[in-house]
């Protein structure tokens, strides 16, 4: 089976991003970018996957200008078998992003899409949830475990009270949580190796669908900043700062 | 203008972020209603008809939403959002699976975790791990919008509301219901502590979480965790408190053996007094505490509980 995992090109987690002065977005002028950290995930289970012989073939696919190329190969190297890049300069929703991928599920045919559940920068959390909607399929999110039996997968999915366990119909759409595996490391030769894989480019304006956006960005200002307070000595000292001054316990 | 807003609950309980969720629909302003999807969950519906600011309660009582699957609800929502301009759910782990399809089912975008509400078309909310406050305008007619509840207070209980019974049953038949593994505890939600003590990787073993037990004992407190301590099996998933994890703003919140990544950061930041015990100076957790112990957990542990 065909597994299909849909990446982004993010701010690196690591970095505190800073609010542009004139408070119209974030500044990412010279920031250091990475694969989303959930989309890592999603590329280290399908590899997994194919590795215990369940896939047969793992396509990554991304949606942005040409610098998601750089992810696209992180993913090859990871153990991609062949990359896609939807190009396009626009900033899309996540809605208009999942009616792209529902065109590339529906040429290419996956039995499974994993995701990353949040991207790090908008957090928006909607991306895998609205290309099931679009496909109809049944999906898995926030998966701690994945497990393909026959025609159905079964997914753990980490939920507000511990954790759940639903049977999907394949094909299906699994988002990733932390805790569903560890990614690797890309090995030089891997690294070398994915230079040469496939990494096709289609234009996202020749899907026919309209990417028009569906809200405005009015300003972006930085979150009101907590003043460090202070060090106490002694643990009797915080009881009574606690108790006194900040009256939180009695 | 009319808002449908879902309501939280394990078929027993109504969840107390639904409170907070209403508050920001009569933020937005209108005529509010609020369903309760589940099985056998009449208790529920009583619940709701309490719930201020709500007109009426709509409840769909079947089989096919006993786990809210977010197949089935996600068909149930789009069908009701005809009558409405805005579908509001709460940011938790089931409105975040079910409403984005409603969204797209209804073909319009989703506006994710707001905290405030500017007009019935504008929102704020947080980007990048709450380093960024973003206001946005919706450009859709219909609003989908989910709820982080620390933005909002929760509305009284005192009120009478009407409860009608929709015969629905939108089965999709794609997914189904294997288990449960839920945790069971005496202890608050994370959610609705005034209090959550919560321990990172500096704990180093989960018998050692036992030290914030007795802490949390006297104060009536929550235990929350850091990722690093959920990876590393101390404690379970749904302790982690974080961007990726809960977002709590208790009264008091009390980091022991936490660095505080801005990953962690995010999910507390906004506690009205914050703790932090670490033996590390220099970590980042001490920029936000307001109050600071530089000193071994193992040390100031056991001589906290002892003087609370
Ligand atoms: C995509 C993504 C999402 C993430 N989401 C979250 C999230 O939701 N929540 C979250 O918490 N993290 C999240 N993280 C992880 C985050 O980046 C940090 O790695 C994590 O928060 C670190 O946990 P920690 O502070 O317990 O561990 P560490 O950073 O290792 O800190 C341990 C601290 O314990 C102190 N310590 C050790 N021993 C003692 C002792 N005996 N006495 C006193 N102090 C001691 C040390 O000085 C240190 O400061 C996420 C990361 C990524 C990439």
């Amino acid at each position: 089976m065909k597994v299909l995992v849909p990446i982004k090109r993010v701010i690196d987690y690591n970095v505190k991003v800073r609010v542009k002065a004139d408070n119209t977005n974030v500044d990412l002028a010279n920031v250091k970018m990475a694969i989303n950290p959930f989309c890592e995930i999603a590329v280290e289970e399908a590899v997994r996957l194919k590795e215990a012989g369940t896939a047969t073939e793992v396509i990554a696919v991304s949606i942005g200008d040409k610098a998601c190329q750089e992810q696209l190969r992180t993913a090859l190297a990871l153990g991609a078998d062949r990359a896609i890049q939807i190009e396009t300069d626009q900033n899309l929703d996540s809605l208009n992003v999942a009616k792209l991928l529902q065109k590339v599920v529906e040429e290419e045919q996956p039995q499974l899409v994993i995701l990353g559940k949040q991207s790090i920068d908008s957090d928006n959390n909607q991306t895998g949830q609205m290309l099931a909607a679009l496909t109809g399929l049944a999906q898995g999110t926030f998966a701690s475990e994945v497990k393909v039996d026959g025609d159905k997968v079964n997914v753990t999915r980490e939920v507000d009270g511990g954790l759940q366990t639903v049977a999907l119909n394949l094909p299906a759409i699994v988002t990733t949580d932390l805790r569903l595996n560890e990614p690797r490391y890309a090995s030089l030769p891997n690294i070398m190796k994915a230079k040469r894989k496939p990494l096709d480019v289609k234009a996202a304006a020749d899907f026919g669908i309209d990417l028009s956006p569906r809200s405005t960005l009015l300003k972006v200002t930085p979150p009101s900043e907590r003043q460090a307070g202070i060090v106490v000595e002694t643990v009797d000292e915080l009881v009574e700062k606690l108790k006194n001054e900040a009256k939180v316990i009695s | 203008m009319s808002i449908l807003v879902f309501a939280e609950h394990d078929n027993n309980e109504l969840k107390a972020d639904t409170l907070k969720t209403v508050a920001a629909a009569q933020a937005i302003g209108g005529d509010i209603h609020l369903l309760v999807a589940g099985a056998n969950c009449a208790s529920v519906a009583e619940q709701a008809a309490k719930v201020n600011g709500v007109s009426k309660v709509l409840v769909a009582d079947n089989a096919a939403y006993e786990h809210q699957l977010a197949e089935n609800i996600s068909l149930l929502v789009t069908e009701l959002a005809a009558d409405y301009e805005h579908i509001i759910a709460t940011a938790l782990t089931t409105g975040k699976n079910f409403m984005p399809r409603v969204a797209a089912l209804l073909d319009v975008a989703q506006i994710s975790d707001i905290i405030g509400v500017e007009s019935a078309d504008t929102f704020v909310r947080p980007i990048y791990a709450g380093n960024a406050i973003a206001t946005v305008q919706s450009l859709d007619s219909k609003k989908v919008i989910t709820v982080r509840s620390t933005g909002f207070d929760a509305v009284a209980t005192d009120g009478n509301a009407e409860v009608v019974n929709i015969d629905k049953a939108t089965d999709a038949g794609t997914s189904s219901h294997v288990s449960d593994e839920l945790t069971v505890s005496e202890r608050p939600d994370l959610g609705a502590a005034s209090v959550v003590i919560s321990g990172g990787r500096g704990m180093q073993n989960g018998d050692n979480f036992k030290l914030l037990e007795g802490i949390a004992d006297k104060l009536g407190a929550a235990i929350g965790a850091s990722r690093a301590a959920v990876d590393a099996g101390f404690v379970a998933n749904d302790m982690q408190v974080g961007q990726t994890g809960k977002i709590v703003a208790p009264d008091l919140y009390i980091a022991v053996g936490i660095s505080g990544a801005i990953q962690h950061l995010a999910g507390m930041k906004d506690s009205k007094v914050i703790v932090a015990i670490n033996k590390d100076a220099e970590a980042p957790i001490f920029q936000v505490a307001d109050y600071g112990i530089v000193g071994d957990l193992f040390d100031v542990l056991p001589e906290l509980e002892a003087k609370l």
